[in-house]
């Protein structure tokens, strides 16, 4: 983690993007951006990874629709393999149009809830958990661009930021 | 711009020249706001219907389900009726926020909130239902196939009812984290604007820390289209589990295959109609009328026509199935639709919901917030009529003719009715109160494509931005604690009234001779501006309380050391 770090203010998400694109080219590392909505192709821009939250979901599904095929397979056909008004409870597959809304149902509960839950974890959100936006205005129109410094390269950083259609440009220490 | 390119043949979405921080404000502006008389005119209306509707449930629980009006045929009617309705307005909001999302529908930003909201609080509604048309409701949880002591007994899953619980809560469960997922960076745009202390602390404490990093808005935008994925097949799946509950049935008039997708159909008409309702009201009391413009009434209304014209060929079908089947049971039971006792429901429940949609073909209807409002209270009695009739007309006269009876209401039965009426409009007027009503990041990250401001420059013909002409400055910015300007201005209170301490002709006291004041608490005074035993001696409770609040340590000590006394003899001394 490098010690000090410029934060550059941009007011739009065109200048942002351009702003991305030319300090990606510059080979500077864009520690983060924080931004008030998504904007479409910033991920692409500044070379974040894809993200594999539909992967875990569709795992997650595949779960929920094997745990409706034991519970009712056990429950239905193993436990108690009852006559429920002459429904053939002698295998699973005899009565399992009966079994779809749940297995169906079960496959969406699990899919949803913990890609959610997942998705909570991986971006740290949960109540009491505090913000950390470098500033308040990252909520509500503005755009920060964190850059890493190191030195021997700041200046030339600075003024190609400043060019970059930055509002405003601060240099904190972490 | 090839990023926001956009047809020039579409109309402007947000209309007023919005920028960013403007869209921030207006969508703020209720919440941070104080209510007004209507506000709470309406509010107690509801609060009483809801409370009239508490006593109706206690009388049913505690008396029996003999204070409806339900008879041994006739076993389902208002409780049902209005549990299928209040699931059937649900629907729209999944609608809204999943299927447009899907669809990549951009006029759904500025209804998707409101929309979803609705679905959760109707859901509330028609989830009650299945509980208190129990005969013994506290044993409401044997319906869940938990291990117990019976051996354990378990639940039988062939019953489309067990269904209903699985589908209800899958439903409700998944819908409220969508909702909740999609209000996180809203709930932090309030959480970043609130000035005072308790706002800021529940907004962040519902906003789990939301801080918009790209990482963060590429994972929330998947997880929003996955979601969107699965609450598609989600709604699709819950009405017609819901729709189960008849078709599954020997009886004629319920068992028919048509049920669920006429019934989903039928879920998104007068899903679509609340919205509808509802929204009219908002645009206009909340000030939204930029947002929720006179193209999205008009949109919903095209839902609300295709929907309805889907529910008028799913009536005609029945007819022509009844007809076309041979089986007497069946035609007798639209005959008696048509004709029987309950003539009157069929006759309401078919004007309003296929003529009445009808009329949406003319464009100047459409576009009428005042014939758009009237039609979707229309539509709304219209399906509650549809599902009284399915429920009820099948009910009463089946095959055995001497089992044929009537069915009327008790108080009891409408009460509870409009309890859950009352319910519906607590939850929907707190919400609109507290909650941002529009997803204001979404309709952020569409402003460009279709906000008037941007569309009037690309016709133009200039650029969607502007780049700033000053230099920015480059600043060096120290990381510290800021102190809150409430902070300071409460500090100025407190010394306005114990005295300014004046280095140049004052002399500090060494405060830490007044027992209970440490050599820290004496360093916090000192930063506040309290030096002297004769400030000290100033301090009355109120002055007390003050501090304590500034300081936030130890509260009430200093009262209970009384520090002022003994400031005031100290002082006397030096």
């Amino acid at each position: 983690m490098a010690s000090k770090v410029i934060h550059a203010y941009y007011n739009d998400d065109d200048i942002l993007m351009q702003a991305v694109k030319k300090v990606k080219t510059t080979k500077h590392h864009i520690e983060e951006v924080y931004c008030p909505f998504p904007v479409h192709g910033l991920d692409k821009a500044m070379g974040l990874a894809p993200t594999r939250i539909a992967i875990t979901s569709f795992m997650y599904g595949c779960l929920g629709l094997i745990v409706a095929i034991v519970m009712m397979n056990y429950i239905m056909i193993e436990d108690w393999p009852q006559d429920i008004g002459g429904k053939p409870s002698f295998t699973y597959i005899q009565n399992m149009p009966a079994f779809v809304p749940i297995m169906f149902e079960l496959t969406v509960f699990f899919a949803a809830h913990l890609m959610v839950i997942t998705f909570y974890l991986r971006s740290r959100l949960w109540p009491f958990k505090k913000a950390e936006n470098p500033d308040v205005r990252t909520t509500d129109d503005h755009f920060v661009m964190e850059i890493e410094v190191y030195s021997g390269d700041e200046k030339g950083l600075m003024t190609m930021l400043q060019e970059s259609g930055a509002v405003e440009i601060n240099q904190v220490e972490k | 711009m090839a990023s926001h390119y956009e047809a020039p043949i579409r109309k402007p979405l947000v209309i007023g020249d919005k920028n960013y921080h403007d869209v921030s404000v207006d969508i703020a502006a209720p919440i941070e706001g104080r209510a007004n008389r209507q506000w709470w005119i309406v509010f107690s209306i509801a609060l009483a219907a809801l409370l009239w509707g508490i006593g109706a449930i206690i009388y049913t629980i505690s008396t029996g389900i003999g204070t409806w009006g339900l008879n041994k045929t006739v076993n389902w009617a208002w409780d049902i009726t209005n549990f299928v309705w209040w699931v059937g307005i649900g629907h729209a909001g999944t609608l809204i926020s999943a299927v447009l999302l899907l669809f990549r529908q951009k006029w759904r930003m500025a209804i998707n909130r409101s929309a979803e909201a609705m679905t959760i609080f109707s859901v509330i509604q028609a989830g009650l239902f299945p509980i208190i048309h129990m005969g013994r409701p506290w044993l409401a949880y044997w319906v869940v196939p938990i291990p117990n002591q019976f051996g354990s007994l378990w639940v039988n899953f062939n019953s489309p009812l067990l269904w209903d619980v699985f589908a209800i809560s899958t439903y409700l469960s998944v819908s409220l984290v969508f909702w909740w997922t999609g209000l996180l960076p809203d709930f932090a745009m309030i959480r970043d604007r609130a000035v005072k202390p308790f706002q800021k602390k529940i907004y962040g404490l519902v906003s789990f820390g939301w801080t918009g990093r790209a990482k963060d808005w590429q994972r929330f935008e998947e997880v929003s289209l996955v979601l969107a994925g699965l609450a598609t097949p989600l709604v699709l799946s819950v009405h017609t589990i819901v729709s189960f509950d008849f078709a599954t049935s020997v009886i004629p008039g319920w068992h028919t295959t048509i049920f669920p997708p006429y019934f989903v159909a039928g879920a998104i008409f007068s899903g679509f109609a609340m919205v509808q309702t509802l929204l009219i009201i908002m645009r206009k009391v909340c000030s939204l009328e930029a947002y929720i413009t006179v193209q999205h009434i008009e949109l919903m209304n095209i839902v609300i026509m295709v929907t309805g014209s889907i529910v008028g060929c799913a009536y005609i079908t029945e007819l022509f199935i009844a007809w076309y089947s041979g089986v007497e049971y069946e035609q007798y039971a639209f005959l008696n639709r048509a004709t029987g006792p309950y003539w009157w429901a069929y006759l309401l429940m078919m004007s309003c919901n296929v003529v009445s949609p009808q009329v949406m073909w003319f464009k100047k209807i459409r576009t009428s917030i005042v014939i758009s409002f009237v039609i979707s209270i229309v539509v709304n009695i219209g399906m509650w009529f549809e599902r009284f009739v399915i429920i009820v007309t099948s009910l009463h006269r089946d095959y055995l003719p001497s089992s044929w009876t009537m069915f009327s209401p008790t108080f009891v039965d409408i009460g509870i009715f409009i309890g859950t009426i009352g319910f519906f409009f607590v939850l929907f007027l707190l919400y609109a109160r507290t909650f941002p009503v529009i997803a204001q990041a979404e309709v952020k990250s569409i402003l460009k494509s279709s906000g008037s401001k941007y569309k009037k420059l690309r016709d133009a013909g200039q650029p969607l931005y502007q780049m700033p002409t000053e230099i920015a400055p480059a600043r060096e910015v120290e990381v510290a604690e800021v102190t809150k300007p409430e902070e300071t201005a409460k500090v100025g209170d407190l010394l306005s009234k114990l005295g300014t301490f004046d280095p140049d002709t004052d002399k500090a006291d060494d405060l830490k001779k007044v027992k209970g004041i440490g050599p820290k608490m004496e360093q916090t005074l000192n930063q506040i501006g309290i030096y002297t035993f004769a400030q000290v001696s100033r301090m009355t409770d109120t002055e007390y309380r003050m501090l304590d609040e500034i300081t936030g340590a130890f509260p009430g000590r200093a009262q209970r050391d009384d520090w002022a006394g003994q400031a005031m003899k100290l002082n006397k001394k030096s």
